[in-house]
């Protein structure tokens, strides 16, 4: 090798994965989060171009162009068909196929006539379980998300033992690799299988609102299976970039099981917020709450909303279920027209995925220097009028400061329960995914309760107000 | 393990812990757009399936690796595209108001 293409070979990739990392900077501030994106775009494109420019193709021209055309006219169909509701089950759904082609990848270079190195055939073999495992989790989590697939988790009998075996198995497998190279098809075929297993026991065991944790764990996944991928062929721009996600990935699930409360080996071995809990606490739960509630009906929501010259909207998932974001728009604009101060509360796991409020409300024009973030917005609860909650439980669940032994005791929470009035549409006062009963729900003087679809409740209350 | 191994698997700890670093400063605000780019960004596997389709030995080899390049491109593409869409809703007040007149 010439100095020359000594000089490419660090050198390319270098300067694309900083291009990769100055985009992600970009990232962090929402105006320039765009040209962030491209920037990313750019050099991802530019690797690809480089790979073509130093790889001799010709041996595979012909399927290699088929898969990059088929490849770009579905994506155009998807990229300008899919809905911002059904974002999180698309990023599953994507994160899937990128774990695919990590596994597929590695799949080709165990069965490559070449010798390999043990390095070379553990790497492959890790490559080949982690994406295995990537795209059926994915798949499983995005037929959750979109309802094919119950949301409920399912727990198997000795669910926890097998996914153990399972784990043992793949790295049993990837030890002996090296040591009998010979049985590398036998091993291929195992480790796919085993590594398909794996993700699916994972992802078949997880909850709705569990599922923001388990979509971030599954982008690191995703990124680890490309990292790992790039080491078995030698390719310092995915091993980087790979890295690169798949710390990502584990940050964004930080963030989710900190925000959640709950541990992240509770999420992947399922030992919280199964079926048990859930009952103990719809026991524990006071008989009287509906009649009480019934009573509440005397208060006129749409007096509140008059008379209040601060708002904070609270929305959760049951915003998006019942698709209510245009109506929370109207609402918020109404209210506006008439010199109310109207300002929103994200907390961080409301919703499916990372963020999903934020995407919802964005897309309805909401300006996102109105949306605020849980520690920006608590303290002012306290010197706000009204609180209005939309289809939120847990994240507002004062239970999570005082009801000790609960999933969600110390779980940070937004506190509703601070504001002058407080406002809740609901479709039910069953207790949220927690299973912990909402003392909210309760009834107080300054409480008022909607139940019903979150767009109905708010149809009602934007004709009252128009 | 060769010199180049131990590089390799040292590439991907340093990039691991910069991108943590770098990602650690997205606002919460961001994360499905930034979860939907880094998701794009995993796609980056193309580039492993590219060589390897263009080093097979045999048909099915490449048939595979056919199937791994469309994988690949539709994580890549459609990534970088619903980001793209998604990135472009966020707006300021100013920026809503701009628009509205």
């Amino acid at each position: 090798m010439g100095l020359v293409e000594m000089i490419l070979d660090i050198g390319i990739p270098l300067i694309l994965c900083l291009g990769v990392l100055s985009g992600i900077r970009l990232m962090s501030n929402v105006k320039t989060a765009v040209n962030g994106n491209r920037l990313s775009a750019l050099c991802m494109l530019l690797a690809i171009i480089y790979v073509f420019l130093r790889t001799d193709v010709s041996g595979a021209l012909v399927h290699i162009i088929a898969g990059i055309t088929i490849g770009i006219l579905v994506s155009i169909t998807i990229t300008v068909r899919v809905r911002m509701i059904q974002m999180p089950q698309m990023v599953g759904l994507l994160n899937g196929l990128g774990g695919l082609a990590s596994a597929l990848a590695a799949i080709i270079t165990l069965n490559s006539v070449e010798p390999q190195s043990g390095f070379g055939l553990i790497t492959s073999g890790l490559a080949l379980a982690v994406g295995a495992l990537t795209f059926s989790g994915s798949m499983v989590a995005a037929g959750k998300l979109q309802g094919t697939l119950p949301q409920r988790p399912r727990v198997y009998p000795g669910h926890q033992t097998m996914t153990v075996l399972i784990a043992l198995g793949i790295l049993i497998l990837i030890t002996l690799l090296p040591i009998f190279p010979d049985i590398s098809g036998l091993a291929c075929l195992l480790l796919s299988i085993l590594g398909l297993l794996f993700g699916y026991f994972f992802a078949i065991r997880v909850g709705g609102a569990d599922m923001p944790i388990t979509i971030s764990l599954l982008n690191s996944t995703s990124g680890v299976a490309a990292g790992i991928a790039g080491m078995a062929l030698g390719d310092f721009l995915l091993v980087s970039v790979g890295g690169i996600v798949g710390a990502s990935g584990l940050l964004l699930t930080r963030i989710m099981c900190r925000s959640m409360n709950r541990s992240l080996s509770a999420v992947l071995f399922g030992k919280a917020a199964t079926g048990e809990k859930k009952e103990q606490a719809l026991q524990t739960e006071p008989a009287e709450i509906v009649g009480e509630t019934e009573a509440k009906e005397s208060v006129d929501p749409i007096v509140w909303l008059k008379e209040a010259q601060s708002v904070i909207i609270i929305p959760g998932y049951g915003m998006a279920l019942s698709q209510a974001q245009e109506q929370v728009k109207t609402l918020a604009d109404l209210l506006e027209a008439k010199g109310t101060g109207v300002r929103f509360a994200i907390h961080p796991v409301a919703g499916r995925m990372p963020g999903h409020m934020n995407v919802l409300l964005a897309e309805v024009d909401v300006p996102y220097d109105k949306l605020f973030e849980m520690e920006a917005i608590n303290p002012d609860f306290a010197h706000t009028d009204l609180a209005l909650v939309i289809g939120a439980n847990d994240v507002v669940n004062p239970a999570a400061n005082t009801a000790e032994g609960t999933p969600i005791y110390g779980m940070p929470v937004l506190s509703a329960e601070h504001a002058k009035r407080l406002m809740i549409l609901n479709f039910d006062t069953k207790p949220g995914y927690a299973g912990v009963h909402n003392p909210l729900y309760d009834g107080a003087p300054n409480i008022c309760l909607m139940l019903g679809d979150a767009k109905g409740s708010l149809e009602q209350l934007i004709a009252g107000l128009g | 393990m060769s010199a180049l191994e131990i590089i390799l698997v040292v590439v991907f700890l340093a990039s691991a812990a910069l991108g943590y670093k770098l990602i650690n400063a997205v606002p919460s605000l961001l994360h499905t757009p930034l979860m939907s780019g880094m998701n794009a960004l995993s796609g980056i596997t193309i580039l492993g399936m590219i060589a390897v389709t263009a080093f097979s030995q045999s048909n099915l080899a490449r048939l595979v690796g056919m199937m791994g390049i469309i994988a690949a491109v539709i994580n890549v593409v459609a990534g970088f595209g619903v980001t793209e869409r998604m990135l472009r809703m966020f707006k300021s007040g100013k920026e809503a108001e701009g628009e509205g007149s």
